[in-house]
């Protein structure tokens, strides 16, 4: 698995590529990390467009990097996952977590 | 019941076999013309099932995990995961949403995932013998 990051005006993107499973888990919440505190975003978005596969490995990354960042006063949400990963996320209710494009234009006029 | 068609696998309880055993039961599947949904789901349920093998039932050692995929007359696929480590002391609770024994590394959703993807679940587990994970899925026929 690969990992992108983007940091622009406060907001961080997270991009993983491939498959986050058991054996990439480590190396993608070391990426989330890394990135978080490098830049102390007040928002960060993981970009899940890139997927391959995701199972429930993925979900812990997604929950532990929610409390990392919120920790710090930032906000977490996840974007663009592709059928198989938006599966597995409806099904451990994290749905809510998911950017709708339009709120998202609101929430960065906001801050 | 006499299977249709099946493939037996074993392999040490490594993470790296994980993608493995997702990508040999996706190959075997193909032959049953699956949608993409109906492969998604099938990859995510083996890979937690292989997953809790690899994350869970050896502690101490490298012990092996088996995969064996029959396809059922009728069409209907079964997926088995069996290791012979540690096993689960109730199965009841193992199953329930959130419950995990693996700390923040785990989200305790894996056999809701199973469960959630597939239509049959059932988790046998003696503690110190080990567990079989069966499951079942009907495909669509298409054609
Ligand atoms: N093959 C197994 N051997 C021993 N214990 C197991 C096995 N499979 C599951 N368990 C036990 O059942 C619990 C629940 O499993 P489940 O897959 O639902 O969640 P998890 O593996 O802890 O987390 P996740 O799957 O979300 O990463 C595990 O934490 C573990 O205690
Ligand atoms: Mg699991």
């Amino acid at each position: 698995m690969q990992t992108f990051s983007f940091y622009s005006d406060g907001r961080l993107t997270v991009r993983f590529c491939g498959e986050l499973d058991h054996a990439a888990a480590a190396s993608a919440m070391r990426a989330v990390a890394e990135a978080a505190g490098e830049y102390l975003p007040r928002t960060c978005v993981l970009d899940l467009s890139g997927l391959t596969f995701m199972d429930s490995s993925g979900i812990a990354v997604i929950l532990r990097a929610q409390r990392l960042l919120n920790h710090t006063g930032a906000a977490l949400t996840v974007q663009s996952p592709p059928e198989q990963a938006r599966r597995v996320l409806e099904l451990a209710g994290l749905s809510k977590l998911l950017e709708q494009p339009k709120q998202q234009r609101r929430e960065v006029g906001s801050i | 019941m006499k299977a249709e068609n099946y493939i037996k696998l074993e392999f040490p309880a490594r993470s790296v076999n994980e993608g493995f055993a997702r990508a040999a039961a996706a190959a075997f599947v193909s032959q049953l013309d699956p949608t993409l949904t109906e492969l998604g789901d099938i990859k995510t349920a083996v890979s937690e099932a292989v997953t809790n093998a690899v994350v869970h039932a050896y502690p101490e050692e490298i012990g092996v995990v088996q995969l064996r995929l029959r396809i059922l007359p009728g069409g209907e696929l079964e997926i088995m995961v069996k290791d012979r480590g540690t096993g689960i002391p109730d199965v009841e609770r193992a199953r329930t949403p959130l419950y995990t024994t693996g700390g923040e590394d785990r989200s305790g959703m894996g056999f809701t995932i199973m469960e959630g993807f597939m239509d049959k679940l059932r988790v046998r587990s003696i503690p110190g013998r080990g567990t079989t994970v069966t499951m079942r899925r009907k495909l669509q026929r298409r054609g």
